[in-house]
């Protein structure tokens, strides 16, 4: 068959979301991709694979978000050489990507410049591919020297603050470069890949049962989001159907992750400008979560709530009635303290005009989540792909186009709402039933993809089985991907001292990108 | 205004007791005096290096400073540099891009010092284990005094790791 936006023969994936599969020459790459980008198209991942025991190559993966759908795009590579071209200038979020796949597959993109290394420090050597079949997992090496060349600003008064890995607060480890004129930020430039920790090459070979707990951890903070994501494609790759009652459970799981997080998040947004009593009165609410998430669900962030073939707890009508009373009362008192933020001089007078990123560089560079939805990139897989426990919600996406730290706080607040009354309704729709049924055997080369609307944006999960219905390739895609390099757009011209807010307004993963 | 600090007064205080040291957490014996102990108990300045986690244990230690918890009423706080720290608290399996970082932040760190390794993936490498890219357990890197497992563990026995590792030695 073919997609109305693409002239390409695409098959379509069972699963729960509308998935397509097609394959595409090298040489064909680049014209399709700026086709795809002329309709519409967003590149939501990009990845490779090592072929080789199969009697093949390598392979380089894209998921392209169409209007009809997901199309993961494979491109069949040569063994010797592997090579195709690159498709940075086309789709801008591909760069790193890109680099990343060179990393630790070997395959190089052509014709673009710039490929310095990215998830490549010093644990392992140049010419050393960790996910081709043929490592080890367990191999060691020596550490060595880890020099990387930054963009170096010159000019009179110039200077650069190098930042991190290890930052000043609680935060996960990422180096900044900042090169700045008196106060003001002229450059910024970001270097990630502290916390990569193997965990592409730790799937492999598991069980799809026993993947799932691995799933949960890419991201600790989008647990829910991953564990959902990879069950989907899990049961896409076996064709398993889970019961209903589970698909009402896991939307129930996501929106209280996403209340949780934005609960959060605002709460740090009022500390980070010296408005503490956001932090302890948004602290105290979501705490108030974490401690009905435990007792309803048994773990504070949900983890292992969302299980292969359905949910792992169920939720009785009594459970119910409670989770809406305290979602009720943190409805309410965020109700209060928006009103307070919102009448706050001093709060607003450093949001507003911070940290902007206007629509069209958003557009341009793939902007994902409630971020792209605060520069007017109003994507929202719940609302574009409405499949089951969507389907008649009709959840409204938020959205806002000054993109700046008051727009992030401003959507999250309307997302935080939202969510509540998502929860309402699952609650009350919540079918009588089962909530999981196990896994069917997985039969040989069987394929998978998790597509699933996390908190921070979409999360993606392609599972590729190997002939023992063992996990061949497994990528796990994070949102953060197409954000962090607007952060580096983000704050230019702003000063230092805002730099942690603006930060913290996009709150991306390091440990969901570093892998 | 009036609206802020009618939020602040209809709240009150709802800070709950802090837990007691547990020596069962304990890895090494303790190393500091009584009289460092003391003093240290008053004002512990730590500093939070995340070696390579999933973020979940970032969430919960950043929960222990939330009303409910209020770790900083015990006289504990987090500081900004390792050259002004008592105490080291790690996350995560240390990830080989992480290790050298954590191995410098250590050195930095005046003594005494002491070291409490924070949830499953810090106690013994969790799900991420031992690889090409990954450490594992906080202890093969840096020594570890205190090690609190838990995916995530919860503020209370983060409080409780933290406090057992200034505690005294049982006579």
């Amino acid at each position: 068959m073919r997609l109305n936006d693409l002239a390409i023969d695409v098959e379509p994936l069972p699963g729960a979301m509308p998935v397509y599969r097609a394959s595409a020459a090298p040489a064909e790459l680049r014209a399709l991709c700026e086709t795809a980008r002329a309709r519409g198209a967003r590149l939501v991942s990009l990845w490779g694979s090592d072929e080789s025991p199969r009697g093949k190559g390598y392979a380089l993966h894209l998921a392209l978000a169409l209007r009809a759908g997901l199309l993961w795009l494979t491109v069949a590579l040569p063994r010797q050489r592997p090579g195709y071209p690159g498709i940075a200038g086309i789709f801008p979020s591909a760069d790193r990507m890109q680099r990343a796949a060179h990393d630790l597959l070997g395959i190089e993109p052509q014709g673009e410049a710039g490929r310095r290394k990215w998830l490549r420090h010093g644990a392992w050597p140049a010419g050393v591919f960790p996910l081709r079949k043929d490592f080890a997992a367990e191999s060691r090496f020596a550490l060595a020297g880890d020099h990387y060349e930054f963009v170096k600003v010159e000019g009179e008064g110039v200077h650069e603050i190098p930042v991190g890995p290890v930052h000043a607060g609680t935060i996960e480890p990422g180096h900044f470069r900042f090169s700045i004129v008196g106060e003001k930020i002229l450059r910024l430039e970001e270097r990630l890949g502290y916390k990569h920790k193997g965990v592409e090459k730790r799937f492999e070979g598991m069980a799809l049962e026993e993947g799932a707990r691995l799933a949960g951890r890419v991201s600790g903070d989008s647990t829910v989001a991953y564990a959902w994501a990879y069950a989907m494609a899990a049961e896409a790759a076996t064709q398993t159907e889970p019961p209903r009652r589970s698909l009402v459970l896991r939307g129930i799981l996501l929106e209280l992750e996403r209340i949780a997080n934005h609960l959060g998040d605002l709460g740090y947004l009022g500390n980070d400008v010296a408005l503490s009593f956001g932090f302890f009165q948004f602290w105290r609410l979501k705490e108030d979560l974490l401690r009905l998430n435990a007792r309803l669900f048994g773990h504070r962030y949900l983890m292992d709530s969302v299980v292969p073939g359905g949910a792992a707890r169920d939720l009785a009508r009594s459970e119910g009635d409670a989770l809406l009373a305290v979602l009720g009362n943190i409805e309410r008192e965020a109700g209060t303290l928006r009103s307070i933020y919102d009448e706050h001089a001093g709060a607003q007078d450093r949001f507003i005009m911070t940290g902007q990123v206007l629509p069209a560089l958003a557009e341009r560079m793939g902007l994902t989540g409630f971020a792209g939805r605060a520069s007017g990139v109003a994507h929202d897989l719940r609302a574009d792909y409405p499949v089951p426990p969507w389907q008649q919600l009709e959840p409204r996406v938020a959205s806002h186009t000054r993109g700046d730290v008051a727009a992030r706080a401003s959507v999250r607040f309307d997302e935080l709402a939202e969510s509540v009354r998502l929860v309402r309704e699952l609650v009350r729709q919540l079918p009588p039933g089962e909530i999981r049924v196990p896994l069917a055997a997985c039969e040989a080369g069987r394929t998978g993809i998790g597509w699933v609307e996390s908190w921070r944006g979409e999360v993606l999960i392609a599972l590729d089985a190997a002939d023992d219905g063992r996990i061949y390739r497994l990528h796990p895609h994070d949102p953060s991907w197409q954000n962090w390099p607007l952060i580096e757009r983000a704050v230019l011209g702003n000063i230092v001292p805002d730099f942690p807010l603006i930060n913290k307004s996009f709150n991306l993963s390091y440990s969901g990108h570093d892998l | 205004m009036y609206q802020l600090l009618k939020q602040i007064v209809t709240t009150g205080i709802v800070t709950e007791p802090a837990p007691h040291a547990d020596s069962a957490l304990r890895q090494l014996e303790q190393r500091l005096s009584e009289t460092i102990l003391k003093h240290l108990g008053r004002a512990l300045a730590i500093r939070h290096v995340d070696a390579g986690s999933c973020n979940g244990c970032e969430l919960e230690i950043h929960a222990t400073n939330s009303p409910y918890y209020n770790l900083e009423a015990l006289g504990i706080k987090f500081v900004a540099s390792p050259r002004h720290a008592d105490l080291l608290l790690v996350t995560g399996p240390v990830s080989r891009n992480m290790e050298q970082a954590l191995r410098r932040t250590y050195d930095a760190t005046p003594e005494p010092k002491l070291v409490v390794a924070i949830g499953d993936c810090g106690c013994t490498g969790g799900v991420f284990g031992e690889s090409y890219a990954s450490c594992g357990r906080v202890a093969n890197v840096i020594p570890v005094d205190v090690a609190v497992p838990g995916c995530p563990p919860p503020p209370t026995a983060i409080m409780q790791g933290i406090l057992t590792a200034i505690s005294a030695r049982r006579s």
